[in-house]
């Protein structure tokens, strides 16, 4: 039985959620640690924390939420943004993160896939793509954060990430990221066509409908997304019963409560 | 107020945090070990592992912890295996066919059946033996998290399956040994109520070492040096 994952992610920064959340009965709505157990509640199937810090002491505080969300959610929890060697991840997988999705520093030392890869295991060695439409049925990769173009061929990268150790892949379109016009889905097809891991896609989503466009038409393993989560759009609940009714299978989101 | 003392082996392998703080979670007095002296004074013993059969095998060993894993199994203590750890209970597996398991259940574990995208790295519906302790309360059907390629043989000892490109080994039991190829520590609240059955039964079992055998001092990150990985 396949069953997509659904997947809210947090962009944060210096410890603090970045983009704005709207959920009611949060003491903190800023912290992290706090939604990732409220996401826990409401049948979210993974965290994805992306880190935007940009300074090393901001850095030092990630890896403690990291470490406090191991305590509050007991869901997988993938770390991105600034991982850069194989001690990086070390420390966020010690500390209680399940997955490290590296980007750049993996593009810059495709080596360090297989560091990870082989120290860790593939289960919790992520590659993260950001990409963009180059012409027909072809797709470029990008680097820090969508600045730099790189030239790579993303179809040619996702099969070497493969090849090289990689577990699962991040898939984000940079030309559909923020716009709310829907994942790519040819992109995310033909991903999944060329490699035989997990693939997640990313970037883009403004609705539900958007999502079971990518588990459907786009055929990924998981769909992410954030604001829509975050601003109280569409709950955990409406996407997986939207997921369910296009006949993709999914956990339901309020399951059968434990005996405790 | 500290529940039942359960060792987390702590060979060098993963994400062991997670289960550790779990376990917590479910009312244990948890804690990473490294030491055999600590396997042996817990009232229950959980093997972590995650990665690849052979290089669990093989750290297993090099910790100096395989002997004191083997009288767990053997001296009828509660003993959970988790991924890795499950699939060590067997005597080997196709991923590493010269490595050795603690062959507490026979037979090899082997890749997933073909046509299924490896890793199983999502969650999945588990059908349920009636009658298992582990996962008492559960029957009705529990979604578990996995991420795995390899799975044990269905057996005697299975008390759970799921379905992925047939029906795959999920959770084994047999007495005091306990195995689940799912991460329950990953599985939200269905996964904590399977692993409370665990503390539950340590503390049925051995009332006397229940958080008597170790001073103050909560086990917290960054308070163990030394661990590699």
């Amino acid at each position: 039985m396949r069953v997509v994952r659904v997947i809210p992610c947090l962009d944060v920064d210096a410890g603090r959620v970045v983009k704005g959340v709207r959920f009611a009965g949060l003491r903190d709505a800023g912290d992290p640690v706090e939604l990732a157990a409220r996401y826990d509640a409401e049948g979210a199937d993974e965290i994805v924390f992306y880190d935007i810090t940009a300074s090393a002491e901001g850095r030092e505080t990630m890896l403690e939420v990291v470490s406090r969300t191991a305590e509050e959610a007991f869901i997988p929890l993938t770390v991105g943004g600034g991982v850069r060697t194989l001690d990086d991840a070390r420390r966020l997988l010690r500390l209680g993160a399940d997955k490290v999705s590296i980007n750049s520093a993996a593009v810059a030392r495709p080596e360090l896939i297989g560091e990870i890869s082989g120290t860790f295991g593939a289960q919790c060695t992520v590659v993260g793509m950001d990409v963009r439409r180059s012409g027909p049925g072809t797709w470029e990769v990008y680097t820090h954060g969508g600045r730099v173009a790189t030239g790579i061929d993303a179809l040619g990268w996702a099969t070497r990430c493969e090849q090289l150790g990689a577990g699962e892949l991040v898939l984000n379109s940079m030309d559909r990221d923020g716009t709310r016009l829907g994942y790519d889905l040819e992109l995310c097809r033909r991903v999944v066509e060329a490699t035989g891991i997990p693939v997640v896609a990313s970037g883009g989503v403004g609705s539900v409908a958007h999502l079971v466009e990518g588990a459907v038409a786009g055929m990924a393993d998981a769909v992410l997304a954030a604001s829509i989560f975050h601003y109280g759009e569409v709950t955990i609940a409406e996407a997986k019963a939207a997921l369910t009714a296009a006949g993709v299978g999914v956990r339901p989101s309020v399951t059968a409560a434990p005996a405790r | 107020m500290a529940g039942p003392f359960i060792a987390v082996i702590d060979y060098g392998i993963g994400n062991l945090r997670s289960a550790e703080k779990a376990l917590c979670r479910a009312g244990a007095d948890a804690r990473l070990v490294t030491q055999p002296a600590d396997v042996a004074a817990a009232a229950g013993v959980v093997l972590p592992g995650v990665g690849h059969f052979g290089r669990c095998s093989e750290a297993l060993l090099r910790s100096g912890l395989w002997g004191a894993t083997v009288d767990a199994v053997s001296d009828e203590r509660p003993f959970l295996g988790i991924c890795v750890g499950m699939q060590l209970l067997y005597e080997s597996s196709e991923e590493a066919p010269g490595a050795r398991g603690l062959g507490v259940f026979p037979g090899q574990v082997a890749l997933l059946p073909a046509g299924v995208r490896r890793p199983q790295m999502q969650w999945n519906l588990l059908s349920v033996r009636p009658g298992s302790q582990f996962l008492a309360g559960l029957e009705q059907g529990m979604w578990a998290y996995f991420v795995h390629s390899f799975a044990a043989p269905v057996g005697d000892e299975t008390v759970a399956t799921c379905d992925y490109g047939g029906p795959v080994a999920a959770a084994v039991e047999a007495g005091h040994v306990w195995g689940a190829q799912f991460h329950p520590e990953k599985s939200s609240m269905a996964g904590l109520a399977a692993l409370a059955n665990f503390v539950r039964a340590c503390s049925c079992d051995s009332p006397g070492l229940a958080g008597g055998h170790h001073l103050g001092g909560e086990p917290r990150v960054g308070a163990r040096g030394g661990r590699e990985g």
